[in-house]
């Protein structure tokens, strides 16, 4: 686990990327405090510019409501749609994909062409038809995410525990008659984990442009202030009023940046053989 | 040499001043059509946009001043019995349809009888009606059953078309190929009709106006993007924005080009009033003074600034200022949270959950929405935002699924016509959009709507709807929140465009371009 922080550590871009998202949860959990006022509340005359009125640093959208304070609460929107989400899809994809590479057969083919049955449809439209039937609300807009992003977990899991079944150790476990959910859960998961990692850095980062562009299509939570809302609503004033949209645009690039950053980082610490060499 | 060009530019000067008077002729104009319409044959579709771009294809009898006075159209002059119960209709010779067949008294006969079958409302428009007759054929009497008070204003083209028997006789109005092509008496005739990019008219020489209409043609481009509907006024790609063409948003900074005019009239006859339903079956909703305190709570003065650009009037209740007999003496509800949340404490509310439906017809209302949620929240209100789209919010209100909801309605001139409707128990209807959607049903006030439409004279009526305005404000079965203006945004070099009271549905007849 030392050796894991200390790779993590010197590779600059994952240091970077998780001084950003380390701020972003830290923003997310207590920028309450800081705006204790809802961001829908309107505070001042709308349309004001950022950086002339020391209450509103970032100015005011359409209605007067304080730009700065939706930056903070929609932290905790985007990263909240993203962690959970991202969770989701793990719990789906790595059992399907365990049970399909494990088994084998008729049991893989099944579970593989179910896989791809979700794979060949555009994972975007798919989530924006998702929401707009179960109409847009903080749950469907996880579930629809988490549906169209865990057949890749599936497919990864699946290609790692083909490979890693015919090792000795794991034969060896069949051999002393151990159960299969102990082989699969306690021999060759651990062991397939770490691109799992990476590619689930690599989601949380998705699902939050995934999330953004939602919202900013008018599918998001109504209920809910988040980055992708702000950009869509402030879309049709860009030419007014050019700071509603670019700062919580500048918010959902730098953190979808930092979660790129992390699975970089990530890569790197737990690959083996590149760990080796940067020795 | 100077003298001469001081006077060459004096006499230059006068001439324009004397032109600025007298119309040109000649030109096209181009406006934007929004949503593009189903159809254009307006005795069958009432559709918005078919309103718009039929009522210079079709008349009426009559036509309605900003004022609602009635103005000759197909009828020269007309007559009202005494006892308020006949009315007689000189009809205008000489005019013909566009196919050059004479129109006569009987092809208003026709008409009423079709439009009792295809259109709901000229269908209760008429339910006073006893009996039409044209003793000659430039003569139409209608008598009453009992007299009707707002029955002279029905006669706009869009409440009542006039459409030519000898075209629709013995044929099945609603598949008549003719409908593709429709044939009116009016200032423009149609020409073509591109779907997905232009409906074509063209000047109707024949017109029964002499002189008139003075520009060439008209086509009504239909761009289908909001954003492109002001880059094509920008570029000059259409000279006319009728109301709602673009996002409430950008009608500042279009309102600003250079040699842009904006007016807010030629609405007065539907006078679009907006509210929110307040569904009187919530056990909450239910309470008079919840509803009170909903009326206090939300900042109607901000909403017509802000998300309305200073556009409209904040409404004082159920009739707009611009109806016949409408009164400001009732209750007023300032913006005033304290006593909202005074009125809610006495209600005994304890943060049940409210829903609120804005209405999904884009930026403005959903802005509008997520205002008067943060607006209900302030005074301590659980208000939950719903989302959805066209057909699911349809289909919630007229269900009944709903506790707020979000709407515009027109009003047609007299409280007769489009308010009552809204308030008695017998509009109670499930499966219906429109009407009594809150449920608020009062015996009182079921009465008084009941004899106002039938009282004479109009000081009688105007006694009645006093009193029925001021139980209705202090009732709140509906939270009544502005008079909507749609801003029509023009190149100012068309003049005259707007000069009655549906604007630029009959508009151009009068209308000029000023080159």
């Amino acid at each position: 686990m030392k050796k894991f922080w200390k790779a993590m550590l010197r590779n600059p871009g994952g240091l970077i990327g998780l001084v950003i998202i380390f701020i972003a949860i830290f923003i997310a959990l207590f920028g309450q405090m800081i705006f204790p006022n809802s961001p829908w509340r309107m505070v001042q005359r709308p349309f004001l510019p950022p950086f002339t009125n020391p209450m509103v640093t970032l100015g005011t959208d359409a209605l007067g409501r304080d730009v700065f304070a939706g930056l903070i609460y929609g932290a905790r929107v985007s990263l909240l749609v993203g962690l959970v989400s991202t969770t989701v899809a793990l719990t789906i994809g790595v059992p399907v994909g365990a049970i399909a590479g494990y088994f084998g057969g008729k049991v893989d083919d099944a579970l593989m062409r179910f896989t791809e049955f979700f794979q060949t449809i555009p994972s975007f439209p798919l989530a924006i038809v998702l929401v707009a039937i179960l109409q847009p609300s903080i749950y469907s807009i996880v579930g629809s995410i988490a549906i169209v992003s865990w057949p890749p977990v599936a497919r990864l899991v699946r290609g790692e525990v083909l490979s890693l079944r015919t090792r000795e150790y794991v034969q060896a476990a069949i051999v002393t008659g151990q159960s299969n959910t102990w082989i699969i859960s306690r021999e060759i998961l651990p062991n397939a984990l770490s691109p799992v990692i990476v590619l689930a850095s690599l989601m949380v980062a998705n699902a939050i442009l995934l999330e953004s562009s939602l919202s900013f299509l008018g599918l998001g939570d109504p209920n809910l202030m988040s980055w992708g809302y702000m950009v869509g609503a402030g879309r049709t004033v860009i030419r007014q009023a050019w700071w509603i949209t670019v700062f919580p645009g500048i918010a959902i690039l730098i953190s979808v940046l930092g979660m790129n950053l992390i699975g970089e980082g990530l890569n790197d610490a737990l690959n083996p053989r590149l760990a080796k060499d940067s020795r | 040499m100077l003298k001469k060009l001081v006077l060459a530019l004096a006499l230059s000067s006068v001439s324009t001043l004397a032109m600025a008077q007298e119309p040109k002729l000649g030109g096209t104009i181009n406006a934007v059509i929004q949503p593009e319409p189903p159809g254009l044959m307006l005795a069958l579709v009432q559709n918005g946009p078919t309103q718009m771009v039929s009522g210079n294809i079709y008349e009426g009898l009559l036509r309605y001043s900003k004022t609602l006075e009635p103005q000759p159209g197909l009828a020269e002059s007309w007559t009202i019995s005494p006892d308020a119960k006949t009315y007689t209709f000189k009809l205008k010779q000489g005019v013909t349809w566009h196919d050059g067949k004479p129109f006569t008294a009987a092809d208003v006969l026709f008409s009423i009888e079709t439009l009792k079958v295809t259109h709901a409302r000229a269908r209760n428009n008429l339910v006073q009606l006893d009996k039409v007759e044209a003793p000659d054929d430039y003569t139409v009497v209608f008598t009453l059953k009992q007299p009707f008070g707002p029955f002279i204003g029905i006669f706009e083209v869009g409440s009542m078309p006039i459409i030519p028997k000898h075209i629709y006789e013995g044929t099945d109005v609603k598949t008549n190929p003719a409908n593709n092509a429709p044939i009116g008496t009016g200032p423009f005739m149609f020409k073509e009709w591109k779907k997905g990019s232009f409906i074509q008219l063209v000047k109707n020489p024949n017109y029964h106006v002499k002189g008139k209409p003075y520009i060439d043609g008209i086509y009504w481009q239909i761009i289908p993007d909001a954003a492109a509907r002001s880059v094509a006024y920008e570029t000059g790609k259409v000279d006319v924005l009728p109301g709602g063409s673009i996002e409430n948003f950008d009608v500042p900074r279009v309102s600003k080009l250079p040699n842009t005019c904006v007016t807010g009239d030629g609405w007065e006859f539907f006078s679009p009033m907006a509210w929110m339903w307040l569904n009187n079956r919530n056990p909450v909703l239910a309470n008079k003074k919840v509803r009170q305190a909903i009326m206090y709570a939300v900042d109607r003065e901000f909403a017509k600034d802000v998300i309305w650009n200073g556009l409209g009037k904040v409404a004082t209740g159920p009739s707009s200022s611009a109806i016949k007999f409408y009164t400001d003496n009732v209750p007023k509800y300032p913006y005033d949270p304290a006593k909202a949340k005074a009125l809610l404490k006495e209600a005994g509310y304890k943060g049940e959950k409210i829903r609120l439906m804005p209405l999904p017809y884009g930026e403005t209302w959903s802005r509008w929405g997520e205002a008067v949620k943060q607006n209900l929240v302030d005074v301590g209100m659980n208000i939950e935002t719903i989302a959805t789209d066209v057909p699911g919010s349809n289909q919630k209100n007229s269900e009944w699924d709903y506790d707020i909801s979000f709407t515009y309605l027109y009003q047609y001139g007299d409280p007769a016509l489009g308010v009552g409707r809204n308030y008695v128990t017998s509009a109670i209807q499930k499966g219906q959009l429109f009407n009594n959607l809150e449920g608020y049903s009062n015996p009182e006030v079921d009465k008084l709507f009941e004899e106002g439409a039938v009282a004479t004279p109009d000081s009688k009526r105007k006694e009645i709807y006093d009193k029925v305005q001021k139980i209705l404000v202090e009732d709140v079965p509906v939270a009544w929140q502005l008079e909507l203006q749609f801003p029509t945004i023009t190149n100012c070099k068309i003049k005259n465009l707007i000069t009655t009271g549906i604007g630029v549905n009959d508009g151009f007849r009068d209308a000029w371009i000023d080159k």
